[in-house]
């Protein structure tokens, strides 16, 4: 009775909220990228290299304000890697997402040992403090969501609003849905299907970039060698779990983050591993069951024209 | 008619070039970056090859580190062969090992020919099922391979992990992992003092077999034939769905022997977490290979040299470790765009 | 006024001129039909129209502007639009999403309002009885293609070409559509209809062009003319009947149909027997049921109605493995999705089909010394010209990749050859050496189903002629029974021509 209630707790929803964010600024990058017809197996190296980028340009530029741009612009850059292999090259993209991981991985470590001396650990750097937003934090009920909160948890909602929106009230938004489905099509209508793509894969990789920063410079002050810790494929499992919409991977991530908030803050009788295996294993009995009418972008993976 | 004649080495000329091409454009950008970041490359890549080859017990830890990677890589190029990509082969290794593990422990006793036979079939059967299962999905319900194998990673990983955390763990141990698998069952060390087993064998025997099994059998045909023209296959009366899951399930036994070698040649027990991601570097293990037996087992020698050879460039030189892994994630982007070759040949005034 | 001019269009493709001093004009306002059978010319024209090819020679006025340096882009902004075969759609939108996409009103957002109720507008003008917020997934074929000319309307086009429309559509849907073409019409849209169908052609068209091999015949006016000349005129009297074709000396049944339904709406269902040494000839304009047929025989396609016998066997629930067992030799009418492993030798390519065959794999095992000089025995036998056996299939031109197919196929010990469109993209020499090689087979006593769309084909090598049209067999004669009108209106539906 008591975990019960610890479940619904303020505490267990400020943690969901918490984790969630990373998981759902990289899956909306992901739908962006899928929508667009790439498959993206390189968010959790884009991530990395985010994470990675929010430190060493708060630790050159001493504002963490600024790491976070050069985290964006960071996983911008390994976005229009991702793209111009799988569009102008057209490498399979499975094997390029695995590439960037691996480089990433391996990079980042490079760096933060060339910078700090240290394999796998760099210096502490300033992090991007929380705020309280001064008289919403006064009304009852909804107060303790704009008390001593980090700026991103707004981002990232604003972000899932935009994207929303642009996805599915606007022109680039069915531009894009036509692409991922339908390539010829959209191509007959006369749309820059090659543009599109671009933009939707250095977008994804922006996003990536920023889930990355905040794992970094909000959560905490300093890079640790592979701190995307699989975050990346969980995402990525968002993406597909939310139906490839951006409200549908928000309410994913947040499923997969109360999966591990229940972790953190409660002990229950079932063991730990389960608990992480659950937004694994959801989305495969997804993928199994009522998925197979849930279609993703019918061309995904495939640029054959 | 000379020209039409030469015309037939392309494919063979061009794997071989792309692949080396790949290789030593990686190398080359390595360099820049280690140049850039401020070290010595040339200092780095001699402290390499001196960890590598320096001494034979070296040469035997190279070779020791290329075993695994021979086996996933094999794995990888197996199912690509069938043109299906298996990028679970994390998965079904965690569980190969696993099952192979406990089948030993539980047969403590027996005679050590037993032990390692029926432990290695057991560690087959887990990676197959794995691998099956994957396969079942992608040939029965049309669901993509990738995403439920990534999935599947993970499953299997905190399965085992449970196990060795809990129910399994050995005892008295801080460490999650099983109880030994017996000294006595280990496989034999080619060199004493390191890491080098006659895995080396099996691995090798393991790449011969695959060459003859694609050359020669129908079985082999068939999945090849799938794998360039699943429709012109099918014609031909080859059964699609049970040719999907075969490959899958082949590939995954393969992948288990990647995680059963480790147990019976290295750690003698199943470690939680011992991979340190030989799923994915056997995809590029396979990519630059280009699927071919021999050449899954040259470029898996390439990776070992750079494996073994990083504690030494790490120390020498002053360059982290992880700069391996630099180089391998980029030969894996340049192998996997022969366009990209193409495209520099082209500049270069090519045709 | 004429809204296309084209005159003296000539395309070629390394020596095949598709398009051979092609003539077409189109006046404004009226519907034009393109008459002709596959392969006359017509897609190569409209890609020439639409901007997707560049003519090798000839003049090109649209509204009476000439056109150079002409692009798809710029074909939409002299308002051309094109109702595809396959349709551009995306199940997953709606009516209204698939028409705007590319044009939406709305500045970042779009107009939903406003999109909606033009596209509606547009629907109703043309009473096209579409809810423009259903989502394409839920339509009918027949509304899934008024979607594709809404697209089409909605971006203003005045010059409408449609490729085949009638080709998916059911007989009631196909009269809707031509009710739809006279509306538009009346509306002042100007409409080229692409068909080889006849009655269809007759019923709505103020004029015709026949096109036939590559070569415009003179344009009539529709009302001056009748099916059968028009059949005529499309089919041509050219057939010559060089080759010397033997009596038929049937013997024991390799292939019987009973009952088998090739088309769910066919008003019929087929039922034939091949036997040894003759050919049987398909007749019919493609899509009639071509398709099907050949698929039920491999079992690629689930036989729901009635069934097959194989030397007298009843396969109707068999694998296609085991089909294969049975012996069949296999032509697939799409040689480079079914028959050729591009990527692979020459030499693995004789191993395909054949890799059930003790003679080729023993226990599991490919006998490679046995496959290698087989394939060199057929690579003689049939003249397949490559540098050697281990040349990749794919790198081989199209007539030396049919006559490999063709050898390995009929180097199988069967009794039953199944012929898909055995010359389809072919030069001349090529097909000629085909026919012998067909003809000889049947001298050697097998059997031999002959699907062809190419009628000359069908002439000269066939004993027996079975039209089929909609799914149904038509007629099933004797050669010497037919006339090359009588067939041309079988094959146009018209039961009339017997």
């Amino acid at each position: 009775m008591n975990n019960l209630m610890q479940l619904i707790s303020l505490n267990m929803v400020f943690t969901t909220l918490r984790l969630a964010i990373p998981l759902t600024l990289a899956s909306i990058g992901g739908v962006f990228c899928e929508r667009s017809g790439i498959v993206n197996l390189g968010i959790e190296g884009m991530m990395l290299f985010g994470a990675f980028g929010a430190v060493a340009g708060t630790y050159a530029t001493g504002s963490p304000w600024l790491g976070m741009l050069v985290a964006i612009l960071v996983g911008g850059l390994v976005g229009l890697l991702h793209a111009t292999l799988c569009v102008r090259f057209r490498t399979n993209q499975a094997v390029s997402g695995v590439g960037i991981n691996i480089f990433a991985s391996g990079l980042t470590v490079v760096l933060c040992r060339a910078i700090w001396s240290s394999d796998g650990i760099s210096g502490d750097v300033e992090q991007i403090p929380s705020v309280t937003v001064p008289l919403l934090n006064k009304i009852p009920l909804i107060g303790p969501f704009f008390t001593n909160q980090s700026p991103y948890l707004y981002f990232t909602v604003a972000i899932v609003a935009v994207s929303w929106f642009v996805m599915y009230r606007t022109k680039v938004g069915l531009r894009l849905r036509t692409i991922g489905d339908h390539p010829k099509a959209a191509a007959t209508a006369g749309i820059n299907v090659t543009r599109y793509r671009y933009a939707a894969v250095v977008l994804c990789g922006m996003l990536c970039g920023m889930a990355g920063s905040f794992l970094s410079i909000v959560q905490s002050n300093l890079f640790v060698k592979e701190m995307v810790a699989g975050r990346g494929y969980m995402a990525l499992a968002a993406t597909i779990f939310g139906g490839w919409n951006p409200l549908g991977s928000f309410l994913a991530s947040i499923l997969f983050a109360f999966a591990q908030a229940i972790r953190m803050n409660i002990s229950l009788n079932i063991p730990d591993q389960f608990l992480q295996m659950i937004p694994y294993l959801l989305t495969m009995l997804v993928l199994m069951g009522v998925g197979r009418k849930v279609k993703g972008p019918q061309a995904a993976g495939d640029i054959t024209d | 008619m000379e020209q039409v004649k030469e015309r037939r080495w392309i494919p063979l000329v061009n794997n071989l070039v792309v692949s080396a091409a790949a290789v030593l454009l990686s190398l080359v950008l390595s360099a820049v970056i280690m140049a850039i970041v401020g070290y010595s490359p040339a200092a780095a890549f001699s402290a390499m090859l001196q960890g590598a080859f320096g001494s034979a017990n070296s040469i035997a830890n190279t070779l020791g580190k290329s075993v695994p990677l021979i086996f996933v890589g094999l794995a990888c190029a197996f199912t690509n062969k069938g043109g299906i990509f298996n990028i679970g082969c994390e998965g079904q290794l965690y569980m190969g090992a696993f099952t192979a593990a406990i089948t030993a422990i539980a047969l403590q006793g027996m005679p050590r020919m037993a032990v390692i036979l029926l432990s290695f079939g057991a560690g087959m059967l887990g990676g197959a099922l794995v691998g099956g299962f994957n396969g079942l999905l992608k040939a029965k319900m049309q669901i993509n391979e990738v995403i439920v194998a990534i999935m599947l990673n993970y499953i299997m990983k905190f399965f085992t992990s449970y196990w060795v955390n809990g129910p399994l763990q050995e005892e008295g141990s801080m460490i999650a992992q099983t109880a030994s698998v017996g000294e006595e069952n280990m496989l034999t060390k080619l060199i004493p003092k390191t890491q080098l087993t006659t895995a080396l064998w099996i691995a090798l025997a393991a790449a011969v077999i695959m060459y003859f099994f694609f050359a020669r059998t129908r079985m082999g045909y068939n999945i090849r034939a799938v794998g360039e023209n699943a429709l012109a296959a099918q014609a031909s009366g080859v059964a699609m769905s049970s040719t999907i899951v075969l490959t899958m399930a082949v590939s995954g036994a393969i992948a288990g022997l990647t995680g059963v070698t480790e147990v019976f040649g290295k750690t003698g027990k199943f470690v939680d977490g011992f991979s340190p991601g030989y799923g994915f570097t056997g995809i590029a293990v396979a990519v630059l290979g280009r699927n071919n037996p021999f050449g899954v087992v040259l470029s898996a020698l390439l990776f070992g040299i750079m494996e073994a050879g990083s504690m030494k460039m790490s120390y020498v030189a002053g360059v982290s470790t992880s700069m391996i892994n630099v180089m391998q994630g980029l030969v894996i982007l340049f192998v996997a765009t022969p366009n990209l070759v193409k495209f520099l040949n082209i500049g270069k005034g090519g045709k | 006024m004429l809204a296309v001019e084209m005159r003296g269009i000539t395309k070629r493709f390394g020596n095949f001129a598709a398009n051979d001093g092609i003539d077409l004009l189109v006046e404004k306002g009226e519907i034009h039909c393109l008459l002709g059978e596959n392969g006359a010319g017509k897609t190569t024209l409209m890609n020439i129209l639409f901007g997707l090819y560049r003519a090798d020679e000839g003049v090109l006025k649209i509204n009476g502007e000439s056109v150079t340096g002409h692009s798809a882009r710029k074909a939409f902004q002299m308002g051309l639009g094109m109702v595809h075969q396959h349709f551009m759609l995306v199940d997953a939108l709606t009516v209204w999403e698939n028409v705007v996409v590319g044009n939406e009103p709305g500045k970042f957002a779009i107009d939903r309002k406003d999109s909606i109720r033009r596209v509606q507008e547009i629907s109703d003008r043309y009473h096209f009885d579409l809810n423009v917020t259903e989502k394409v997934s839920e339509l009918s074929v027949g509304m899934k293609q008024r979607v594709e000319i809404l697209k089409t309307l909605y971006r203003g086009a005045e010059i409408i070409i449609f490729d085949e429309p009638t080709a998916v559509l059911s007989p009631p849907e196909v009269l809707q559509l031509l009710d739809i073409f006279r509306d538009m019409k009346k509306q002042g849209k100007t409409i080229i209809f692409i068909t080889h169908k006849l009655n269809e052609t007759k019923a709505v068209s103020d004029h015709v062009t026949v096109l036939r091999a590559g070569k415009s015949l003179e344009t009539v006016a529709t009302a001056d003319v009748t099916v059968d000349s028009l059949a005529s005129m499309m089919v041509g009297h050219d057939v010559s009947l060089e080759l010397q074709r033997e009596p038929s000396r049937p013997g024991e049944t390799v292939l019987e149909l009973k009952n088998v339904r090739l088309l769910p709406n066919a008003q019929s269902t087929v039922s034939m027997e091949i036997r040894e040494g003759e050919i049987v000839g398909i007749a019919g304009v493609e899509g009639n049921g071509q398709k099907q047929l050949e698929e039920l025989i491999l079992g690629f396609q689930k036989c729901r109605e009635g069934s097959i016998y194989m030397m007298g066997d009843d396969v109707t629930r068999w694998s296609t493995r085991k089909r294969c067992g049975k012996g069949i030799g296999y032509i697939p009418s799409d040689r480079h999705q079914r028959a050729i492993l591009p990527g692979f030798s020459i030499q693995d390519n004789y191993l395909l089909g054949n890799q059930f065959s003790p003679e080729y794999v023993k226990n599991g095992m490919i006998r490679r010394k046995f496959l290698h000089e087989r394939t060199l025995e057929l690579m003689k036998a049939y003249d397949v010209r490559a540098v050697d056996e281990k040349q990749s299939a794919g790198s081989l031109s199209g007539g030396n990749q049919q006559k490999m197919v063709l050898s390995r196929e009929v180097g199988k010990d069967t009794r039953f050859v199944l012929a898909c469109q055995p010359v389809r993209g072919l030069d001349i020499g090529a097909i000629r050496y085909i026919h012998e090689i067909l003809l000889d087979l049947k001298k050697k006593g097998k059997g031999i189903l002959l699907i062809s769309a190419e009628l000359t084909d069908i002439l000269q090598l066939s004993d027996r002629i079975a039209v089929l049209y909609k799914g149904e067999i038509l007629a099933m004669r004797k050669n010497e029974d037919y006339t090359t009108d009588s067939i041309g209106l079988l094959m146009a539906g018209q039961k009339g021509g017997q």
